[in-house]
Order: structure tokens, then C-alpha cells, then sequence
């Protein structure tokens, strides 16, 4: 996982990538926290482009970052 | 085609792609599209979170995998011996999950349910929870 973060529009854009399942997403969801909290951005823009695997804990930990 | 493979597991969520990585490969034997692939991965990744997280609740634990290929359908069979399920219709609905406090959205039975042509819940509390799920591999549709 690794971020952008625009200046400009206060826009951060969390990338996600490879596998997203109930191992790997506690880890996931603490470090795109982490990254909300620091930027404190106005919009924030989930990325699953680069994800290769996704079942329903990705879709938990999704739900509760919004 | 007529072929078996037997696959014991411990409840780590480590073990989590390892299952469905190693179904899905078993699976490629009856040459699925990709995205039938894709479909059996996730259902596996459902069932198998499910017994790690309800049946064992993060104990440890043993977690069997069964599958057979026929013709053109494999059957994939995920077991625990947990806790088990006190009312199977109504954790199966969309959007049920007994542990919400968990970031639990309540989406695994039903994507189970459409990611696979046919899915059998038995549960006995105390005993134990069999899933049973078969898909049809080159179906027209
Ligand atoms: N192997 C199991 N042992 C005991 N209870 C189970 C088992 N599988 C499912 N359940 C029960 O059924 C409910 C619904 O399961 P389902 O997979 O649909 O949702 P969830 O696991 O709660 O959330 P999600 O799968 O979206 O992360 C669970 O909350 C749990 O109470
Ligand atoms: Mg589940």
C-alpha cells in the first residue's frame, strides 16, 4: 500500500495492492488510518487498481473508513 | 474427470491464501476462465475466513478441505469443528454478521452463494459447521 497525497485539492489517494483478505487487511486498514489521520485530507480516494484479490474483509475494512 | 484431494489446515489467517490458492490450482484441472477461477478463490477465502474467525474464534483449530472434480462441476466441502451456527437461514442473509465490532460487513455467505452454483450449510452448535459448495466449470451461459 502507498499514498499520494495532492496539496493542492487536500485530495489523498490511498493505493491498495496485491491481496486483500482477512490477513492482510488489519494491517492495511491501521495504515491507511494512519495516513488519514496525518494528511487530514478533504477527500480521500481509495485505489483497487493494483489489486489482485479482494473478498468481503476488504469490503469491511472499507465500510469502515467511510 | 473423477479426482480427489484432501487438505488439512490450522485456523491461522495466514493459512487463508494458501487455501484458496491451492483449490483454485486443483480446480485448473477442469480448465476454468479466469474469472471462474477468481470466483472459486473468494468463495474458498469466505468459508475458510469464516471458520477461522466464528468457528474457532481466532483458537486454534483444524480446518478440513475437501474437494472432487466431475465432469464438469468440483465440489468443495469446508469444515470446521467450532462452535458452530445456532440459526443457519438468518446467518445467511445479506448483511447478517455476529461480530460487527470486528469490521465485519455480513457479504460472505452471500457471495458464496453467488460466486458458486450451489452452496449446503449443516451446523451442529458445539460440533461443528460443513459447507458444501459446487460450481459447474464451462457452463454456456
Ligand atoms: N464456520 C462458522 N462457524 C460459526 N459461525 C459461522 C460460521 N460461518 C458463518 N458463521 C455465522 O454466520 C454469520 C454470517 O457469515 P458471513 O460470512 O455471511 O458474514 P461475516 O463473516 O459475519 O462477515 P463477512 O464475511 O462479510 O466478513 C457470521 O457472522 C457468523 O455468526
Ligand atoms: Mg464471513
Amino acid at each position: 500500500m502507498f499514498v499520494n497525497y495532492e496539496i493542492k485539492s487536500k485530495e489523498l489517494e490511498i493505493v491498495f495492492e496485491e491481496e486483500i483478505d482477512h490477513h492482510t487487511c488489519s494491517k492495511l486498514a491501521i495504515m491507511s488510518d494512519d495516513n488519514i489521520k496525518k494528511y487530514m485530507p478533504q477527500t480521500v480516494l481509495f485505489n483497487f487498481e493494483k489489486v489482485s484479490f479482494m473478498d468481503s474483509s476488504g469490503i469491511g475494512m472499507l465500510l469502515r473508513q467511510i | 474427470m473423477d479426482n480427489e484431494m484432501k487438505l488439512e489446515i490450522k485456523s491461522k489467517s495466514s493459512n487463508e491464501a494458501f487455501a484458496r490458492v491451492t483449490v483454485a490450482a486443483f480446480a485448473s484441472q477442469l480448465d476454468p476462465t479466469f474469472e471462474e477461477l477468481a470466483d472459486i478463490k473468494t468463495a474458498v477465502s469466505e468459508a475458510v475466513t469464516n471458520c477461522i474467525i466464528h468457528g474457532y474464534e481466532n483458537k486454534d483449530g483444524i480446518i478440513h478441505i475437501n474437494c472432487k472434480l466431475f465432469d464438469k462441476t468440483i465440489e468443495i466441502e469446508i469444515i470446521d469443528f467450532g462452535k458452530g451456527i445456532e440459526n443457519v437461514e438468518m446467518a445467511r442473509q445479506a448483511l447478517y454478521t455476529s461480530k460487527p465490532e470486528l469490521d465485519r460487513s455480513g457479504m460472505g455467505f452471500t457471495i458464496m452463494e453467488s460466486f458458486m452454483d450451489e452452496i449446503k450449510v449443516e451446523s451442529i452448535v458445539g460440533m461443528g459447521t460443513k459447507i458444501v459448495m459446487k460450481k459447474n466449470i464451462g457452463e454456456v451461459k
